[in-house]
């Protein structure tokens, strides 16, 4: 401890940070999904997961936010200090260094292979129809972009994507079905997507994949994590099948 | 060591304080609806306060002890009995093997605590013992509790050994016997119907009308019948957004009261999912949950705004009083 305490530093203009009750608090880092913000998320987060502070509970990345649980006795030094702003304090202070992390610009790119249309993808024509492309080209148009996952939320191990090709937006059907199989791709409104888990779910569904996203007894149980890149492969029915039998 | 589940009543799970971690993974943290009444029920038969037990709902199970085990209730009063008489909740409870647990009706709050000496044993998964219901993990096979179902319990500390010693004796020939001692009121409150539970503003209420705003901690709101582990969905005066336009996913979490298009609050509970799109009006405060998580269906519920530092100071205050319970058992009963 010096005995003059230095300033702490100010945050960076383009942070903002608040709490989410009384043992969360958020980092924000922009109010619009852009690479920058994607960025400045994944070298925080990156630079916590290193180096944690003692009382760091977990790290929720989100599109624009990266939110850190924290518990208040731990932060509070045995209940001598408001944890706030101690958890506060604590981040102002290493923030600049955190933003500076490099991160890598090589994130690993992931390949998801899907089996499009028929019984796997019974929304394909729909999609068709309402994008007015044929069936195969709106497969080559899912299929060809390199998407970020954002996020890993609503369900275990579901990513949330960005860089669908807005071509293919489509709205979600009127009548959800009352079972979504797990593996399902699908497609709502602008957003594209993986079913993780047998679900209830409205999205428009194109096609599906072998591959489990989520498994309980992996060490990483989500196969996807935030930050990654993912590539949708077109495989056929017989694939599908080796591929199923493989992964089970 | 076991309990065996004779009637599984409506929803009983094992549960622990939760399995924190695994929210980028979308894994939710589940754990108890009310973990101070967990914490204090483990810290009554010498566990950690984090040992796994059954949390129990409104009509409770019928539960055979099948070996001799130290216990203690906690949370909602379901009326418990031990071989068809009475017990006391909120203190330690030595039951012979064979003694059967059962509940009646239901007299105050949603949810009991059962806590056994040495913990729920089964299998951890991803660090956890709670029930994921949705997911089917954790827990017993990753549902709630079903007659005939076998519940494996670990070894007592050795302060539930020597509690189990000093109680054991004073049974003499009856089937169980309890402890004269309770916490102190601060940790066995009695669950109040048409709670008032504290907030802080959340991090979109700016974007709510001010009328709205006032009306929010002003008016009342119903507990509605679609409420659950995951989240009680509210009845009352409409919230109305200033802003339009839709709100990225961000994280939610316990106690987040988020408002859907329709302008009915939705208050989240152990069951959250990890990221939400619909405004954040409030955050209930950590000292407020076990009274959420003993609000009945068709009560009703106000809200009240405090600062973010006194609901620091309430949480610090009922760590305090946590600790100084677990240090007053360990006084007596440690070696």
């Amino acid at each position: 401890m010096s005995p003059t305490p230095e300033p702490l530093p100010t945050l960076p203009a383009s942070v903002r940070l608040f709490p989410l009750g009384d043992a969360a608090v958020v980092l924000e880092f922009g109010t619009s999904i852009s690479p920058k913000t994607h960025c400045a998320i994944q070298a925080v987060r990156g630079y916590l997961t290193q180096q944690p502070f003692a009382g760091l509970r977990e790290l929720v990345p989100a599109f624009t936010t990266l939110t850190l649980y924290y518990d208040p006795w731990q932060l509070s030094d045995n209940g001598r200090y408001p944890p706030y702003e101690r958890v506060a304090a604590l981040l102002r202070q290493l923030l600049p260094a955190a933003l500076a992390t490099a991160v890598s610009t090589e994130a690993t790119l992931v390949e998801i292979p899907v089996c499009y249309g028929g019984a796997f993808g019974p929304d394909l024509a729909v999609v068709a129809t309402h994008t007015g492309l044929s069936s195969e080209e709106v497969v080559a148009r899912h299929s060809a972009p390199e998407y970020l996952v954002h996020l890993i939320g609503f369900a275990p191990g579901f990513p949330y994507l960005g860089g669908i090709d807005a071509r293919l937006a489509t709205p979600r059907r009127t009548q959800p079905r009352p079972l979504v199989p797990a593996g399902a791709v699908g497609i709502a409104g602008a957003q594209t997507g993986i079913y993780s888990l047998p679900t209830p779910g409205g999205w428009q569904l194109i096609g599906r994949t072998p591959l489990r996203l989520f498994n309980p007894e992996w060490p990483q149980p989500s196969r996807l994590q935030a930050g990654q890149h993912l590539r949708f492969v077109p495989i056929s029915e017989a694939e599908f099948q080796q591929l199923q039998r493989h992964e089970s | 060591m076991s309990l065996s589940i004779l009637r599984p009543g409506l929803l009983t799970t094992v549960q622990d304080l939760g399995r924190f971690g695994y929210q980028q993974d979308g894994i939710i943290v589940s754990g108890t609806m009310d973990a101070r009444a967990l914490r204090v029920a483990n810290l009554l038969v010498g566990n950690a306060e984090n040992a796994a037990g059954v949390e129990i709902t409104l009509l409770g199970p019928k539960i055979r002890f099948e070996a001799d085990l130290l216990i203690a209730l906690t949370g909602a009063h379901l009326s418990p009995t031990l071989d068809g008489r009475p017990v006391g909740q909120h203190r330690p409870v030595w039951v012979a093997a064979g003694t059967e647990l059962a509940f009646g009706a239901p007299v105050a709050g949603s949810r009991a605590y059962l806590a056994v000496a040495g913990g729920v044993a089964v299998a951890p998964v991803l660090g956890s013992r709670s029930t994921y219901l949705r997911a089917g993990f954790g827990g017993l096979h990753g549902r709630a509790l079903r007659s005939g179902d076998v519940i494996p319990c670990g070894a007592p500390t050795p302060v539930g050994r020597k509690l189990i010693a000093a109680l054991a004796t004073t049974a003499a020939s009856q089937s169980w016997a309890q402890a004269a001692w309770t916490p102190g009121p601060a940790l066995r409150p009695t669950p109040q119907p048409n709670p008032t539970i504290r907030a802080v503003a959340g991090p979109e209420y700016g974007e709510f009308m001010p009328e709205t705003q006032c009306a929010f901690w002003t008016q009342p709101f119903t507990v509605t019948p679609e409420a659950d582990r995951m989240g009680y969905r509210l009845q009352g005066l409409g919230l109305v957004r200033q802003t339009k336009g839709e709100m990225l996913s961000s994280a939610v979490t316990f106690g987040t009261v988020q408002v859907p298009a329709g302008g009915q609050p939705i208050v989240l509970m152990a069951d959250h999912q990890t990221t939400g799109g619909y405004p954040r009006i409030a955050q209930v405060i950590s000292a407020d949950f076990s009274a959420l998580a003993q609000v009945r269906l068709g009560q009703q519920l106000w809200f009240q705004e405090v600062s973010l530092y006194e609901a620091q100071a309430l949480y610090l205050a009922q760590e305090r009083a946590l600790r100084a319970l677990r240090r007053g058992i360990a006084t007596v009963f440690g070696s």
